[in-house]
């Protein structure tokens, strides 16, 4: 991949994120921050690149794993408790009737 | 091209699609927890893809699938624990928890490639491409450590484990963040002169920007300062992507940057507050002690819970507006038990929910679904401001500033402008409050001065408690 077409995902990407949220009700601003949040886990993969890399250097393992490792709480975590928190909203209208 | 090289782009493009859905998915009600689902899904995608490919390609070492394991096990383990464990009320901390692990990821990855230059990665470039190499390794430092150092402050802000330091409010702060985001520009142009010592000094200021930058701000506008962090961290993670060469990575981390900006701003219009001065006006209490709001009080009207409770009983229409102090007390479960004893009464309860009500915008809300208050039940702003003046009685729970009346009146006011409930049209207002401190603010609440308005003192949880025992001795709620 050459560093300008790079860019360009980098560019489309961020004008992807804008037009994606357009309208949120207040209610989901604390779901999507959390959801989002750990969509920024995402750095899991650079982790794993590292790791696999590494080719037997131990310093780098440990970085990488340490890192994948801050990563993926970032990831699970997250999803898991914003499933917690919308989990709320949808029992909702079932619980009354 | 080969066929793994194939399948990890298809993966990748499939990967994008779902996330970008998700994260759409994540702005409607209705679609919230499958796309929450979804883009869980599409991160478990990205990783197969990945792991597949290098597979396919070079091979994964034994070594390397042992460090893989237990950095996944580690960090997965521990992030479902907390994720299960936490109170709904501490949400705002844990956001800012995992967001900073986050960070810490993305600055980890960066020093990885920086110290340990990548085979057949960094050596055999050409000077353009290790000149990126090592502006999108800074950038992922810089950004990654102020994500994650001021991520931990917010969190520890927010848990009250550290206060603002005196001298942080004075002007001397301005100055101590200006030498270090100096310093950390010259350790950032020193890198990429290929000094890489210098990426020991980006590290320590950078996080001491981070710091330096967080602490001065105070509780209220802490949300603000977690969901820009947030985007931060979805700009490291852009950056780590150009580390690694990864397209996934960049476009994920841009679409949580921008779309955490978008949500960063939607919370400084809730609040009235703009992003400037959330970040450098440091905590408004400060500021405003000196302007127009700090007027006395003179005609406080303070009741009895009893009082509350007789008038409660004689209403038709009531309406509930919580805040962030029946947070604070986590009394939304004794609440749903007042409201229930009302409405078995016949009684019409709704709640005002201000869009900055609780400790972070939406926070109300899940608070209250908690507490299992039927989501109808729960209305915002713009629906309920109309009913105000059909409507008997107004509780007041732990919210101050998103009902002053000076919002609207009084232009020299700082509040000026923000939108606010407008209670003061009910026939009754009761103010339910541990004292007559102020809101965050810092502002005089004209509503208490009104005649309409009595105040009940005490913590929400137990006013609300004793209110279930008055309610109980008229009778309400049992047929």
């Amino acid at each position: 991949m050459s560093f300008i077409s790079l860019l360009w995902v980098l560019l489309l990407g961020s004008l992807l994120g804008l037009e994606l949220i357009g309208k949120v009700p207040p209610t989901l601003h604390t779901p999507l921050m959390s959801g989002a949040n750990a969509i920024s886990g995402i750095t899991m993969l650079a982790a794993l690149t590292l790791i696999v890399k590494a080719e037997g250097n131990v310093p780098l393992l440990i970085i990488g794993s340490v890192s994948l490792g801050f990563a993926l709480f970032n990831v699970v975590g997250g999803f898991f408790v914003t499933d917690r928190m919308l989990a709320m909203f949808s029992r909702k209208p079932s619980n009354k009737k | 091209m080969n066929l793994p090289v194939i399948i990890k782009f298809v993966i990748d493009l499939l990967a994008v699609l779902l996330l970008a859905l998700g994260i759409k998915g994540l702005s409607k009600v209705k679609s919230a927890r499958d796309a929450n689902r979804l883009a869980a899904f599409a991160m478990s995608l990205s990783v197969v893809g990945l792991l597949s490919y290098y597979l396919g390609t070079s091979g994964i070492a034994i070594q390397s699938w042992i460090w893989i394991i237990i950095g996944s096990i580690l960090g997965s383990l521990f992030g479902a624990i907390l994720a299960k464990k936490v109170p709904m009320t501490s949400m705002p901390e844990t956001v800012a928890l995992f967001n900073g692990c986050g960070g810490m990821s993305s600055l980890l990855v960066a020093l990885g490639v920086a110290i340990f230059p990548i085979s057949n990665s960094v050596e055999n470039l050409d000077f353009f491409k290790s000149l990126i190499n090592e502006v999108s390794i800074s950038v992922s430092i810089f950004v990654g450590a102020i994500t994650f150092t001021g991520s931990i402050v917010a969190m520890a802000k927010l848990q009250g484990w550290l206060s603002t330091p005196v001298w942080t409010q004075s002007k001397v702060r301005h100055f101590v963040n200006i030498v270090f985001a100096v310093a950390s520009l010259i350790a950032f142009f020193d890198l990429i002169n290929g000094n890489t010592s210098s990426i020991w000094l980006l590290v320590i200021v950078s996080s001491l920007l981070g710091i330096g930058v967080t602490l001065p701000i105070g509780g209220a506008d802490m949300p603000v300062v977690i969901s820009l962090l947030n985007s931060y961290s979805g700009i490291a993670a852009a950056a780590a992507g150009f580390v690694v060469d990864s397209q996934l990575l960049i476009v994920a981390g841009a679409m949580v940057g921008a779309a955490g900006l978008i949500l960063t701003q939607v919370m400084c219009k809730g609040m009235n507050r703009s992003l400037v001065s959330v970040l450098f006006g440091g905590s408004l209490s400060a500021q405003s002690t000196a302007s127009s709001g700090s007027g006395e009080y003179t005609n406080i009207t303070s009741c009895s819970v009893e009082e509350c409770a007789l008038t409660l009983e004689a209403a038709n229409k009531v309406i509930i507006v919580p805040g962030y102090g029946l947070a604070v007390a986590q009394a939304q479960h004794t609440l749903r038990e007042v409201t229930k004893k009302l409405e078995q009464n016949g009684i019409e309860v709704v709640y005002a929910i201000h869009p900055v009500a609780g400790r972070m915008p939406g926070h109300m809300n899940v608070l209250l679904a908690e507490a299992d208050v039927p989501y109808e039940q729960l209305k915002e702003m713009d629906v309920v401001n109309p009913d105000f003046p059909a409507t008997d009685v107004v509780l007041v729970l732990g919210a101050n500033d998103v009902v002053n009346p000076q919002a609207k009146n009084d232009s020299s006011s700082p509040l000026y402008g923000m939108p606010v409930l407008d209670v003061q049209e009910a026939r009754t207002v009761f103010v339910i409050k541990r004292g007559m401190s102020a809101g965050y603010s810092g502002i005089k609440n004209d509503l208490f001065d009104l005649p309409n308005t009595s105040m009940v003192f005490g913590d929400a949880k137990k006013v609300l408690n004793d209110l279930i025992g008055e309610l109980k001795d008229l009778g309400v709620g049992e047929k």
